[in-house]
């Protein structure tokens, strides 16, 4: 557990603290969904479960890009990368994803052109200075990073730019709620909503979470204080028996969200009638693709994707671990041959998977206590 | 990956609008305004960026925050590494404009 008084405000943090015990009724067990790896990462580093009580269960939801996309996408991805000519560039947290044949970086190791870009951006760029080459550009994410994808294809079609194409992998958040929600196996009591995908969307589109569903919402800031005020927000809903979407990130998150970012999106993409998600299956309108007027600069058009489709690993538990119906240690394979060093599922692999977080937070600390345990 | 960096609007280049001179602790780098183009910022302002783009403005004091919950999480060395490996200061904008 971190202490309190490494926080910023501690004193207000224990008041929060207090104010959720004092709003927690004992008889009830509450299952709050996080929805954002950004905000599982936080839960994690910064030991929030310790200031909750014990029947607060905190599940982490599909907010992970590298986590919920399917290996078949890798695979198609790299299947294009193979072609001559063609360079593979991608943000960091794909390169260590692995599809049925290793991970980009393993592909890279055996000759293929990868390259880690910060920016899409600076895909393009790399396309400016290789005219020679075809730069794919593997673009993941929410509606975080949709806009900029958007905005790139905009810049490569003024700019004339013919030697670049998105492999496009992007997905939109509400759809995977919807899918969580509407699962059989699932029990959520109420939402802490994404920060910075709501930068772009705003808080309207999770307004049928509370009209429908009668879930509140709160969406979030990253720092301590903000989640632990999120969950006070919606504990104070349930008590009501109120459900809204209220918004804790104000400093950050407008209730109509960013028109300029919308407008690039709508411009270039267009809804997939459906897509694969990891663990929660084919989901309707879940995904976007690039319109007919950005075809010459979208891979899946460019290119012949073989359409690839894997089962995942058997043993491994991913997709119950996504829907939060197992928690990350639960899975048969956790820490044993899947660890951040060898992942074999994706949500060991990136910082926001809450399988990494658990075993970088959770997992190392009780194997260190149980190590000095048995010294002492 | 959803975690925004906060950096503040150092330069301004009127032959390119969608472009700015971003500081992030100390590391200066161009980010691209596009996303911002219905409120764009003015030098001093503080921005939240994502990949390459700013996408929204935020306070000092945000900012400020912001990159100390980059601290406490152990992300503010690969923060300032992104920013570092902006590299938008190509010719291709000056041909675009």
């Amino acid at each position: 557990m971190k202490f309190v008084d490494e926080f910023r405000d501690p004193e207000v943090i224990t008041r929060t603290s207090e104010e959720i015990h004092r709003l927690a009724d004992p008889s009830r067990h509450y299952r709050i969904m996080e929805v954002c790896g950004g905000h599982t990462h936080a839960i994690y580093r910064f030991g929030l479960k310790d200031l909750l009580p014990s029947n607060i269960e905190l599940i982490h939801g599909p907010g992970c890009p590298v986590c919920v996309l399917p290996m078949g996408r890798i695979d198609d991805g790299l299947s294009i990368a193979r072609q001559p000519g063609v360079i593979f560039a991608a943000f960091g947290d794909m390169m260590r994803v692995p599809g049925t044949q290793g991970s980009p970086l393993e592909h890279k190791a055996r000759g293929m052109d990868v390259r880690i870009v910060y920016s899409p951006s600076d895909a393009l760029k790399l396309a400016r200075v290789n005219p020679d080459k075809h730069v794919m550009f593997f673009a993941i994410g929410f509606e975080t990073t949709a806009p900029s994808t958007a905005l790139t294809l905009v810049r490569a079609k003024n700019e004339g730019i013919r030697n670049f194409s998105v492999f496009c992998n992007h997905v939109t958040i509400i759809p995977a709620i919807r899918a969580i929600l509407d699962s059989p196996d699932m029990r959520i009591d109420a939402f802490i909503g994404p920060g910075h995908v709501s930068t772009v969307i705003g808080c309207r589109p999770y307004e049928w979470i509370a009209k429908n569903e009668n879930k509140p919402v709160a969406v979030s800031g990253f720092e301590p204080l903000d989640i632990l005020q999120s969950i006070v927000m919606v504990l104070r809903q349930l008590k009501a028996e109120e459900a809204r979407i209220e918004n804790q990130y104000k400093r950050v998150v407008p209730w109509e969200g960013n028109h300029a970012a919308l407008r690039a999106m709508a411009d270039v993409f267009e809804l997939r009638p459906y897509f694969e998600w990891r663990g929660l299956g084919f989901i309707s309108q879940s995904a976007l693709r690039i319109r007919e007027s950005f075809a010459e600069w979208d891979s899946e058009q460019r290119f012949h994707v073989p359409g690839v489709r894997v089962t995942d690993p058997k043993a491994a538990q991913c997709g119950e671990v996504l829907k939060g119906v197992l928690k990350p240690h639960q899975c048969k394979l956790f820490g044993k041959e899947c660890t951040p060093e060898h992942p074999v599922g994706a949500l060991m692999v990136s910082s926001e998977g809450s399988c990494a977080a658990y075993f970088n937070y959770e997992h190392r600390k009780t194997a260190m206590v149980t190590s000095i345990a048995s010294v002492a | 990956m959803c975690l925004a960096i906060p950096g503040q609007v150092v330069e301004l280049f009127p032959d390119q609008p969608s472009t700015a001179l971003i500081d992030v602790v100390g590391v200066r780098r161009k980010v691209d305004l596009g996303l911002l183009q219905d409120n764009l910022p003015v030098k001093g302002d503080w921005v939240l960026i994502h990949v390459g783009f700013a996408m929204s403005k935020i306070s000092e004091e945000d900012a400020l925050d912001q990159m100390r919950t980059l601290r406490m999480l152990g992300e503010a060395e690969a923060a300032v590494q992104e920013v570092e490996g902006y590299g938008l200061d190509h010719s291709g904008n000056a041909k675009a404009s």
